[in-house]
């Protein structure tokens, strides 16, 4: 009879980790569906507040940047179309880097009474930022349809900035996470980040605003070439992708999540004993 | 020696380490440049340790403390081994290291098969999800496979008897239905070796028969288990070797009436010394994170008091500190006599529904009357909440004088005349 044998030996690390992650997919699944049916319950409008949410900001930035600072938009687009083009990937990114962040210390019991890859908790907190995510995409498409703005074939490279926009909340993500396990601290930079990160990022304006000599360092945000992805899919020409900034943001989404792995695997062991 | 293909788990010299800190007590005289110093050191330290993904110990002075040391033991396939011992002693952390929890610090194990553990029951239930939803999601949590918990829904449900509430919250669960639900998932689990960790205690008394009969019936399938228990009833009744933990070293394995006899009679050493108003020892807290902190002992009438006349009541103050995770705890007692019988035994849940909120952490435990012999007896103390929690093992001793219930001038001791005084008389017949 073929019988599994596992060692267990101090700093062993398992070769076989992804294919365990894999043989885990069910807990995953099961803890994301958890996520998202929990998420509203006991709420009056219920999921209604993923679309609220970034509608009344979409309509404030409007106002405030295209109104009254008199800001230009990305070529004819609407200013209205253009900031929440970049409203959808950045909620995306902030709800599921803070939702992964407090993932591990919102599922304490969990970690400290039952074994399984631990990075099962925080990814599977991505897939609800994702759900919101989809469910806010209407009110993109009431704008568009408002506007009449048709799409081109950009729109079809939407989910690969979509995936990017995942990737680059996951690492950070996962370190953040791991950390919090020892250091509640990070449970208060994450709001912080979140709020600062809303104003240095282009969303409620264009990132050619920005002077020509300083759009490579302010590259160095990884959300700019999300951003300028989602505006470039969404609004086509308009909105022309700045390339050497781009490839920065890829350098930089590609780092983080390295980092963010490596941390987090070489944290995993203690969390148990930590938390 | 027997056929070594038939041991399933192989534990070597296994070890587990934790590195606490101290803050030493700084000289009352120190310069601020001193301070500032050591403060950026510090400060340094803990940057380095962040990034390089190392855990960060508080305080300036480390110590180790060996939670577990060389322990070595084999299991083969189809044994059923109870593992005794104080609070403290390392069982839990045995388990957690078989179960892959936590990462041992010294040693190896080698385990054939799939493990499943259960350290408490309903671990991951939501409170907002229907009944019907944590089952699929307690199971998955557990390692149970979609198809697996589907095909043993209904078995699932009959068990736990809750098959009116299935579509309602588990919140509004009264916390015997809760705790049924929970343990019926957890007895459905079907892997080749189960650890199990004190949790058969929980629910009403039918309910925990219940649980130790499904518990039989796994060990007669065959399958393999490590089960942790202060109840030496259910250990000699479940297990054929036990493994006695103190100290974090094995003390002695082996059969296990021999080794429960003998961890019993260390336990009534700590007989001699009474007193009034006790405080946990902080070395039995380690780890805990809610847990009886000190008991008093009284009389009705609000005075201090150890020893008891016969039928007289007696009343313990508790106290309790730390924090409980979520919901609702239960709290117990077991009175031991000298010559370590269990004499009695009361419990808030099981036995009055009584269960605590977190928030309450003073009880009075009102015991009497005490219709027992001359003696000495012992108090231990246990909470639970989903699984044990805590136990307090001896935390407090009284004894009984006076048990003169029939006017003699002498008393009725135990150690001649048994426990308790049960009313009688004697008549002549024609």
């Amino acid at each position: 009879m073929q019988e599994q044998v596992l060692i267990i030996e101090p700093g062993r690390t398992e070769k076989n980790y992804w294919a365990d992650l894999w043989r885990y997919r069910e807990l995953f699944l099961i803890l994301a569906w958890r996520d998202i049916s929990v998420r509203y319950k006991q709420t009056i409008i219920g999921v209604a507040w993923a679309i609220l949410r970034p509608f009344l900001t979409m309509v404030v930035f409007t106002i405030i940047f295209g109104r009254v600072a008199k800001l230009p938009s990305d070529g004819d687009a609407p200013y209205a179309l253009m900031v929440f083009a970049a409203m959808l990937p950045w909620s995306l990114f902030s709800l599921a880097l803070s939702e992964a962040s407090n993932s591990l210390i919102t599922n304490v019991n969990l970690v400290s009474k039952v074994y399984f890859p631990r990075m099962i908790v925080p990814i599977a907190t991505i897939v609800t930022a994702f759900v919101d995510f989809l469910v806010s995409f209407v009110i993109l498409l009431g704008l568009m349809t408002y506007y009449q703005f048709a799409p081109g074939w950009n729109m079809l490279l939407l989910p690969l900035f979509i995936l990017m926009a995942l990737l680059a909340s996951l690492g950070p993500g996962l370190w953040i996470t791991a950390l919090n396990v020892k250091y509640r601290d990070f449970r208060y930079v994450i709001p912080f980040v979140v709020q600062f990160g809303l104003y240095i990022s282009p969303v409620g304006f264009s990132s050619n605003v920005i002077p020509e000599k300083w759009r490579l360092l302010y590259s160095l945000n990884p959300m700019v070439g999300v951003i300028d992805g989602f505006r470039w899919c969404i609004l086509g020409s308009e909105s022309p992708i700045y390339w050497p900034g781009f490839t920065l943001t890829l350098a930089i989404v590609a780092f983080f999540l390295w980092l963010g792995i490596t941390r987090f695997r070489k944290m995993e062991k203690t969390f148990a004993d930590l938390i | 020696m027997g056929d070594t293909s038939d041991i399933v788990i192989k534990a070597e010299n296994l070890g587990k380490k934790y590195t606490i800190g101290h803050q030493t007590e700084r000289g009352r005289y120190i310069a601020l440049r001193d301070v500032l110093m050591q403060n950026a050191r510090n400060l340094w330290h803990k940057t380095k340790d962040l990034i390089q993904a190392k855990p960060i110990i508080p305080g300036n002075e480390q110590e180790e403390v060996w939670a577990l040391k060389d322990v070595s033991f084999e299991i083969r396939r189809g044994e059923v081994v109870g593992i005794i011992g104080r609070n403290g002693a390392g069982k839990t952390t045995l388990l957690k290291i078989l179960s892959r929890i936590t990462e041992p610090s010294a040693g190896r194990v080698t385990i054939k098969g799939r493990v499943a553990s259960l350290l408490e029951v309903g671990t991951g239930f939501h409170p907002e999800l229907t009944g019907r939803e944590n089952i699929y999601l307690n199971g998955a949590i557990l390692g149970m496979t979609r198809t697996e918990i589907k095909r043993k829904f209904d078995e699932i449900v009959a068990f736990a008897e809750v098959e009116k509430f299935l579509d309602t919250p588990v919140k509004r669960y009264s916390s015997g239905m809760y705790v049924r639900l929970a343990f019926a998932v957890a007895a459905h689990l079907e892997p080749e070796i189960l650890l199990v960790d004190e949790v058969l205690a929980v629910g009403d008394i039918a309910f925990q028969k219940k649980c130790l009969g499904k518990m039989e019936g796994v060990a007669e399938e065959g399958r393999t288990v490590i089960f942790v228990s202060h109840n030496m009833g259910a250990i000699r009744k479940l297990c054929r070797s036990a493994i006695w933990l103190d100290d974090s070293r094995i003390v002695k394995k082996g059969a296990t009436l021999e080794v429960t006899k003998e961890y019993e009679a260390s336990q009534t050493k700590c007989f001699d010394n009474f007193s009034y108003a006790i405080e946990r020892n902080s070395e039995d807290i380690n780890n805990l994170s809610f847990y009886f902190s000190r008991v008093k002992i009284l009389n009705t009438k609000g005075e201090l008091s150890v020893a008891f006349k016969y039928a007289e009541k007696l009343v313990l103050i508790v106290d309790l500190a730390g924090e409980l995770m979520g919901g609702v705890y239960s709290a117990e007692f077991y009175i031991h006599n000298d010559l370590d019988q269990l004499v009695s035994v009361g419990a808030s849940g099981p036995y009055h529904g009584k269960y605590f909120s977190k928030d309450v952490t003073k009880l009075k435990i009102e015991i009497g009357p005490l219709y027992i012999t001359s003696g000495k007896y012992r108090i231990s103390l246990s909470l639970m909440a989903g699984s044990r929690i805590d136990t307090w093992e001896n935390a407090i001793a009284f004894t009984i004088t006076e048990c003169q219930p029939y006017a003699t001038s002498w008393e009725i001791p135990t150690y001649r005349e048994g426990v308790c005084v049960l009313q009688h008389c004697f008549c002549e017949m024609e």
